[in-house]
């Protein structure tokens, strides 16, 4: 999705509803001694008459009129929140020299991925309710069956032996109940003790209410779990008093807490407030909401596709979601709706009262300082606990960066990342690390290793034959004598304010980086997509490495939206600057450092295409020599395709 | 009650309030108030309600430039790859994203709204690019990019 330029003024307003009544109608407050209350009600009662207008079922009541007259105020500071979403600012260049765009379908066909996830066509959004069952891996996600953007919602299904060989499979769910007959939303699956599955996901009513509702699989012994029954007494959670109609939705797995009940939460928001709503159940059928919440941070806004889990202190398998104790550490994770990015943070989670707390609150849940699995094009992720293989696997919508005229023109929109393990990194403590499931090691097929010393500002071109289904693993040192010498330096100036967004990217040098790859380029790099470390001297002489992508130079299209993504990587002492790249045609995903930071990226050339595609190594440092060591193998599509007998 | 009723018919009568608060917010005050009074259920909206207005708004512009677009066949046939261009963004407007936006904003997820009204006013940019600078749509396109950034600021207003 692209975005225009002409933005929002960041002027923040304070006139809350009651000023500017009062000063609208001064005669009347004098005149008439009823209207001296229209300064005190009128902020009231408009926003009754709002609130009134708003709610179409009666799950909700407003509650405290004060909290709604600072809504006003926090709204007008959302006006500046929007600038902040740099990557959803699109500039038209202007200068008369890039051609407007006109795609056509060879440019447009090559686009599609061959090795992620993606129906044969139209739209796809949120990752629901993955899990493991009887041999296979299933994956259901939000889907629209009727054309290439959002809208019609359904629970497409697929299913697979590897999370990576995909079967289509028929529709799950479809909006044929009252209480789900405008959407059949986000939602989780929860094994019980007895291993059957329950589903709890959100209904859109045919009164455009946001509730819940449970559904199981007809036949469990069907491996395919291809139809579901909805239970008959749903919705089984409507939104309860202070929570918006229309702000409540994505139920999570559940998790057994110690008194032997289930435990679920649900993200909403109460004004600006992200918060996480709690509910016990026995059944799935009835629940007992919580008077306190499982968390909440002002001014995040909607956290919808909440995800709490257990990870392990200590070891590197992954967790059933419930999981407690002295060597766990919690998750709780949001996608925030006003800047489309997926948050983290890590806490301790208690039981007996259902609260949890971050380990660190200034980097809370939603803080745009925060940790995120990923610092491109991320959202609605998901994980799920892979009884399988003891995993804990994440999946995470990827959304378009290109118009909605050519989605509508290749005839579909969005793909899934490569699912990874998700584990606590034990080294630093303070941060998750992603790894893309060793299953896609299955699609490599002939490589080619690579050792090689870069001087600064130099590109070289590497000659691995096709290179838009590519996996690349590398290994970077910089000069040692280059490191002595810049710390020596006091020319050298610690740089301060680097950020992926603000360093310019990848052309804008510095004494140590950017080096790195340009993946999706042509052979004159007019087009190119550069993942990259940039290596800072940080305050104290201590190095400070940030991975980035810039996508600024990825395409000839003006119609496009193309940031620069990036991080800040922690590189323990010792540790060689690592990095992982899979190429997939118009998607590219970077890990750093084991998957510390990730970046995924989607990007559309019009002439890095077929095959024109080049792959390039570079360095752009000013100072410093690297030394670079790497494999690049070229990845075999997963062919998906619709379910048949012969696949069994 | 009365004093209820009473107070209740002023704010009605003086329900534009809502409209000049939500409009203050967005980068065309003017444009906005404007908008939305020229339509009777402006006055009696909610935010989702002005929103929808807004998005209506779009509807007709697009419709309007599309007929514009098909004029122009025959008047500037040097002009028809370009035109074919608008003619395809254009559509996408109509058949796409007004329809995404009014259902996301309808049953509360306006995020979709967002995507479907900046598509819009990247439609219409694109569109006008194309003439590279000797379009003889711009007041329309302009409008569109307008509209498209005013209506923007008040679905943001929902999330």
């Amino acid at each position: 999705m692209a975005s225009t330029e002409a933005l929002l003024p960041v002027t923040s307003r304070q006139d809350p509803l009651s000023e500017s009544r009062s000063d609208q109608i001064p005669e009347t407050r004098r005149k008439r001694p009823i209207k001296v209350h229209l300064a005190v009600c009128s902020g009231l009662l408009l926003i009754a008459l709002y609130v009134t207008l708003i709610v179409t079922h009666d799950g909700s009541t407003a509650q405290n009129g004060a909290k709604d007259e600072t809504s006003t105020e926090s709204r007008a500071r959302l006006a500046g929140v929007s600038e902040k979403s740099n990557d959803r600012v699109w500039r038209l260049s202007g200068d008369g020299k890039t051609e407007a765009f006109p795609w056509n379908n060879t440019m447009l066909s090559w686009q599609r991925t061959a090795f992620h996830f993606q129906p044969e066509k139209n739209w796809m959004n949120d990752p629901n309710g993955p899990l493991f069952y009887k041999g296979w891996y299933h994956f259901f996600y939000q889907y629209n069956p009727n054309a290439a953007v959002w809208g019609d919602i359904v629970w497409g299904h697929a299913v697979s032996k590897d999370l990576i060989h995909w079967l289509y499979l028929p529709l799950a769910m479809v909006p044929d109940k009252w209480y789900d007959a405008n959407g059949v939303w986000t939602g989780s699956a929860t094994f019980l003790d007895d291993g059957s599955i329950v589903m709890l996901y959100t209904g859109s009513t045919d009164k455009f209410v946001q509730v819940q509702n449970l559904a199981y699989p007809e036949d469990p012994s069907d491996p395919l779990l291809l139809k579901w029954t909805k239970f008959s007494g749903n919705p089984v959670l409507v939104p309860p008093p202070g929570i918006g109609a229309k702000d409540f939705r994505d139920p999570t797995t559940a998790w057994k807490t110690s008194s032997g009940k289930w435990r679920i939460t649900i993200g909403s928001k109460v004004n600006r407030t992200g918060i996480s709503l709690l509910y016990d159940t026995t059944d799935f059928k009835t629940y007992e909401k919580h008077e306190t919440l499982l968390h909440q941070v002002p001014n995040t806004g909607m956290w919808e596709c909440v995800d709490f889990y257990p990870v392990s202190k200590t070891k590197v398998n992954g967790l059933d979601t419930s999981v407690k104790g002295p060597d766990v550490k919690h998750i709780v994770k949001a996608s925030m709706d006003d800047t489309r990015i997926d948050h983290y943070a890590i806490g301790t989670y208690y039981d007996s009262n259902g609260t949890w707390v971050p380990d660190n609150p200034s980097i809370d849940v939603g803080i745009s300082t925060g940790l995120r699995y990923d610092y491109g094009k991320f959202y609605a992720s998901k994980t799920f606990y892979d009884q399988n293989k003891k995993r804990r696997i994440l999946w995470g919508w990827i959304g378009e960066s290109d118009s909605e005229a050519a989605d509508v023109q290749k005839g579909w929109s969005s793909v899934q990342g490569i699912p990874r393990t998700v584990v606590l990194d034990t080294k630093t403590g303070k941060n998750l690390v992603q790894w893309p499931v060793e299953e896609i090691e299955s699609l490599r097929l002939s490589n080619k290793k690579f050792h090689m010393k870069v001087g600064p500002g130099t590109v070289v071109p590497i000659d691995v034959g096709s290179a838009a289904q590519l996996d690349i693993e590398a290994e970077f040192k910089i000069k040692k004598e280059d490191l002595e010498i810049i710390f020596g330096e006091d020319s050298v100036e610690a740089d301060e304010e680097f950020s992926c967004q603000n360093g310019g990217g990848s052309t804008v040098r510095g004494a140590l980086g950017p080096f790195g790859f340009s993946v999706l380029a042509d052979q004159s790099l007019s087009e190119h997509t550069p993942v990259y470390f940039y290596v800072t001297k940080g305050k104290d002489s201590k190095l400070k490495t940030f991975f980035c992508t810039d996508t600024s130079r990825s395409t000839m299209a003006n119609d496009v939206v193309k940031p620069v993504y990036g991080s800040f990587v922690p590189v323990l002492k010792g540790e060689k600057l690592t990095m992982r790249i899979l190429v997939d045609h118009s998607i590219v995903e970077g890990f750093a450092q084991g998957g510390r930071t990730c970046i995924t990226s989607r990007v559309y050339p019009t002439k890095a295409i077929y095959g024109a595609t080049k792959l390039f190594l570079f360095n752009n440092a000013i100072d410093a020599t690297i030394t670079a060591s790497f494999k690049v193998w070229q990845m075999n599509s997963a062919f998906i395709h619709p379910y048949s007998a012969d696949d069994l | 009650m009365k004093l209820i009723v009473m107070v209740m018919t002023m704010m009605m009568i003086s329900e534009g309030s809502m409209i000049d608060q939500t409009c203050k917010q967005t980068p065309d005050f003017k444009l906005c108030v404007s908008l939305l009074n020229s339509d009777p259920r402006g006055s009696s909206a909610d935010i989702s309600g002005l929103a929808l207005i807004l998005i209506d708004k779009i509807k007709v512009l697009a419709t309007k430039t599309l007929t514009e677009i098909n004029g122009l066949y025959k008047k500037r046939p040097e002009l028809k790859q370009a035109l074919d261009q608008c003619s395809r963004r254009y559509k996408t407007i109509l058949n796409a994203d007004v329809p995404e936006a009014i259902e996301a904003i309808s049953k509360g997820v306006p995020k979709f709204g967002e995507d479907g009204v900046i598509d819009a006013g990247v439609e219409a940019s694109v569109c006008e690019e194309g003439f590279q600078g000797k379009s003889p749509l711009t007041s329309l396109t302009k409008s569109m990019q307008n509209i498209s950034s005013v209506t923007r600021a008040v679905v943001r207003m929902l999330l």
